[in-house]
């Protein structure tokens, strides 16, 4: 069997932040290029030390859960790179702000190409906004460089420190959740709030230990830098694991779902669409990361109670079948669930996805979201035809208010019509 | 203190005499009190928390503190620094042990110092000039200091007699390089604290306890994730099996059955671990056969049985989209296959027949014969080992079968408890596919 795509979220697509982010770094690039080929790199070794664990760096990429790409110890090495004030007591760090942007575009190059050669292409904007943000760090900081001392007011240079990479966070997370609220049709707060919530621990390691690398080369030399990661690289090695979880943990929801599907319960495809359909629209309504996970575990599952009965309902559309009976198998998935002892959350919307609007419009908002798309898959199934999707649009609209939600009605309806403009 | 044997007792008051001897008679000329109490206090924080860094492997930041307190205040400071043991937050940790704990730190800590100052020449902040020369005592110092602690904590469990020597199986769990790369990374920390301290005094402790403190709550953010993966899946596997009333907990136990003949066979912490999911997942394609035919009473026709041969591929169309799942959906794919030949549904034989698929075999008859079914009762423990006995070498591979054998020979196997007849009859299957006592019968089959 051929897997649908996702076809409610439009992430591979090209949308404008994300070309003006990419714009942006190229031509940050070649003014730093150009800037270091007129006046000679100062301190090549430094660069070229520094250049190294940037590539390191690169090679040992993150993806964190929600599709995000990150290299904690590149962007480390980077910002150390930009904060550093002396090396081994006496001698000034004298590089400025162009350099530090030449050394890591051209170490995150270097970095990206054993990633291509084993065909896992680069995404252009993650990589420009990473360079962006080391840069806003280097262009704020540098010019400070000189008249900052280590020796005399210490605490003077960690505040500047602290604040350059502070700023270069801020700009990270803000440029992310831009992208992200318009690849996601998300709201721009609400992905503000996902962002901060789901980077800012590793941000807040990632920007000690540019501090660290910072003045341990001062007092330790170059040396420093094979020292300096150990901590960042601990705290690498947990997130790589909780990422690897978070990713089984999801596929495992979503391929257990599909017994349904194998056992002749639902139309094949169904748990999956359900899914997708209830993110997109949980999305459309301002849900946050945290919320939606919830809800597509609940869509993923919610037929999970058919497998009770001893024999699926013919036509496999529990739309179909009486709302008592319906209640009863909402009720015996959210038992199944609850046997976990982990989804409490997730078994509370499963349980009341098949009641009504009118009498209780207090019922979780994801319940109401799933009953929505539940009830449009019910008649649309796995078609694309536009005639057949507005048709079902049409006999939910009858039954708003009393049946459906017409929040989340509507927010199908500008779903379906985006998805219809792709 | 009563409860342990004389040998024990004497060598705790050794060395608890040795730490205050050595700490009474020490120099204390010169030492800057100020940082000893700082150090001490994030001694005695990190003590109290231990890091996990891998599933089986803690390793307590202390190490660093203590090692950062040689380099900054020599054998007599970091004694007095490490002594902060005594007041571990660890609650209903009992006196004793807390006593012995802060004397074992202190000697450890001592010998450390001595070993740092004899090589490098002197203790204190270090100057940039002293790099990257204090670098090879340092390290030696943070052996001695390991060494020290890992003997006389050692002394102290053999004395005792706590230290149990484990079973060969275990060796394959936490290989020894992870504990000695941990090690190294945190004694990297202390010296990073040591550096940094000469520059930015104590600010030098939150900066480098940043990045551990947040990896820590990465690592529990996992084991939380870990802990509600593995009951999803039990609590999902289950629920496929309400549909009969007699298999209910199966998957539950061959996946326990398969983990046990894997640790058995010496495999490596992952490969169980990805044999325990397949057990778990075996017959979730079970679902694919109409239940009229699971709970027919009658020899099957040749259609109903091609069915129920199905089920391994129906499994496997389920789980082929869980990506860490290589070898288990290999393993469930072909878990009805017979070491002759004869099984389903591809008809491999001996090693063709993957290595999980062969372990899961195994376990899964082994179940199905120690639980009651509609047609028969629970068999006995010893009659279903000596049934496996007989089918080795025909149905069964015989290495599974002796790892079986054995490995519930020394843990034991809780059977079902036996279960009478359900309330509605509706939910019996009148045979099973797993039995092998009592093979399916189809019509038309001479053998059946």
């Amino acid at each position: 069997m051929v897997r649908r795509e996702a076809r409610w979220s439009s992430w591979p697509t090209w949308g404008a932040g994300q070309v003006t982010l990419v714009v942006a770094a190229v031509v940050l690039v070649i003014a730093s290029l150009g800037a270091v080929l007129v006046t000679p790199a100062d301190q090549p070794r430094l660069a070229v030390a520094f250049g190294a664990l940037i590539v390191l760096g690169e090679l040992a990429r993150l993806a964190m859960p929600g599709n995000r790409e990150t290299a904690p110890i590149s962007t480390a090495g980077a910002l150390g790179y930009a904060l550093l004030l002396n090396i081994g007591g006496t001698e000034r760090a004298a590089h400025s702000a162009m350099q530090v942007v030449a050394v890591t575009a051209i170490a995150m190059t270097v970095g990206a190409l054993p990633h291509i050669a084993v065909g896992r292409l680069p995404r252009l904007d993650v990589l420009a906004r990473r360079l962006i943000t080391v840069a806003a760090a280097a262009f704020a900081y540098r010019p400070l460089a000189p008249h900052l001392d280590l020796h005399g007011a210490w605490w003077t240079a960690v505040a500047a420190m602290v604040g350059a990479v502070t700023l270069a966070m801020a700009a990270d997370l803000l440029l992310t959740a831009l992208v992200r609220a318009e690849a996601l049709s998300a709201r721009v707060g609400v992905a503000l709030a996902d962002e901060f919530q789901a980077q800012i621990r590793l941000d807040v390691a990632v920007a000690a230990t540019a501090i660290i690398v910072a003045l341990a080369i001062g007092i330790m030399g170059i040396i420093a830098l094979l020292v300096f990661t150990g901590p960042l690289l601990v705290t690498q090695i947990a997130f790589r694991r909780y990422a690897a979880i978070r990713s089984t943990y999801l596929q495992t929801v979503r391929a257990l779902a599909r017994v349904t599907e194998v056992g002749g319960y639902v139309e094949g495809g169904h748990s999956r669409r359900v899914g997708d359909l209830s993110v997109a629209i949980g999305r459309e309504l301002g849900m946050y990361e945290a919320e939606l996970l919830e809800l597509e575990y609940a869509a993923l599952m919610h037929d999970i109670g058919q497998l009770s009965l001893p024999d699926p309902i013919p036509g496999g559309a529990t739309v179909f079948a009486d709302a008592d009976e319906q209640r009863r198998i909402a009720k015996l998935g959210a038992e199944v669930i609850r046997q976990a002892g982990v989804l409490e959350n997730v078994a509370t919307i499963v349980e009341h996805q098949c009641e009504p609007y009118k009498p209780n419009p207090e019922l979780p908002l994801a319940s109401r979201v799933i009953r929505v798309a539940n009830a449009y898959d019910d008649m649309v199934g796995g078609s694309g035809d536009v005639d057949r999707s507005q048709a079902a649009l049409e006999r939910l609209r009858l039954d708003v208010a009393m049946e459906y939600d017409p929040d989340v009605v509507e927010a199908l309806a500008r779903v379906i019509d985006r998805a219809g403009r792709l | 203190m009563t409860s342990l044997p004389l040998a024990g007792r004497l060598y705790i008051v050794g060395v608890v005499l040795a730490a205050a001897v050595t700490l009474g008679f020490g120099d204390y000329h010169g030492i800057p009190w100020v940082d000893v109490a700082i150090l001490g206090v994030l001694f005695l924080l990190c003590e109290s928390m231990p890091t996990y860094v891998a599933t089986r492997v803690s390793v307590t930041v202390s190490f660093s503190a203590g090692l950062a307190s040689v380099v900054l205040l020599g054998p007599v400071g970091a004694g007095l620094v490490v002594l902060t043991a005594l007041f571990s937050l660890h609650r209903g940790l009992p006196v004793i042990k807390r006593v012995f704990n802060a004397a074992q730190f202190a000697l450890s800590a001592y010998c450390a110092g001595l070993v740092f100052v004899w090589l490098h020449g002197k203790y204190g902040l270090p100057q940039a000039s002293e790099f990257p020369g204090l670098i090879g005592p340092y390290l030696l110092a943070a052996l001695v200091y390991f060494g020290v602690n890992s003997l006389l904590v050692g002394g102290v469990l053999a004395s005792t007699g706590q230290i149990r020597f484990r079973s060969p199986k275990y060796l394959h769990r936490g290989p020894a390089i992870v504990h000695v790369a941990n090690y190294a990374a945190y004694a990297t920390f202390g010296l990073l604290i040591a550096a940094l301290w000469s520059v930015i005094g104590w600010v030098a402790v939150i900066l480098v306890l940043t990045p551990l403190v947040v990896a820590r709550w990465a690592f529990a953010q996992y084991t939380e994730q870990q802990r509600a993966h593995e009951a999803t899946l039990a609590a999902m596997c289950q629920a496929v099996e309400t549909k009969d009333y007699y298999t209910r907990g199966h998957c539950v136990r061959v996946s326990k059955g398969s983990a046990m003949i894997a640790e058995e066979l010496g495999m490596h912490a992952d490969r169980v671990d990805a044999v325990r999911h397949a057990g778990m997942m075996h017959d979730v394609g079970k679902l694919g056969v109409p239940t009229r035919v699971l709970q027919k009473s009658g020899p099957l026709t040749p259609d109903e049985f091609a069915k129920i041969q199905l089920h391994p591929m129906r499994g496997v169309e389920i789980v082929r989209e869980i990506g860490f799942l290589d070898e288990a959906t290999a393993g469930i794919l072909h878990h009805h296959e017979r070491i002759d030949g004869r099984g389903y549904p591809m008809g491999l034989a001996g090693t063709e027949i993957p290595e999980f698929a062969r372990i899961l075999g195994v376990a899964d008859a082994f179940d199905c014969m120690t639980s009651t079914r509609a047609y028969r009762g629970a068999r006995p423990v010893s009659e279903a080992l000596d049934e496996l006995r007989r089918c080795a070498g025909t149905q069964f591979d015989s290495r599974m079968v002796d790892a079986m054998i054995s490995a519930v020979e020394r843990e034991g196997w809780d059977p079902p408890r036996p279960v009478g007849p359900p309330d509605s009859p509706g939910q019996v299957a009148k045979q099973d596919h797993d039995d092998p006592t009592a093979p399916l019968r189809v019509s038309g089959d001479p053998a059946g």
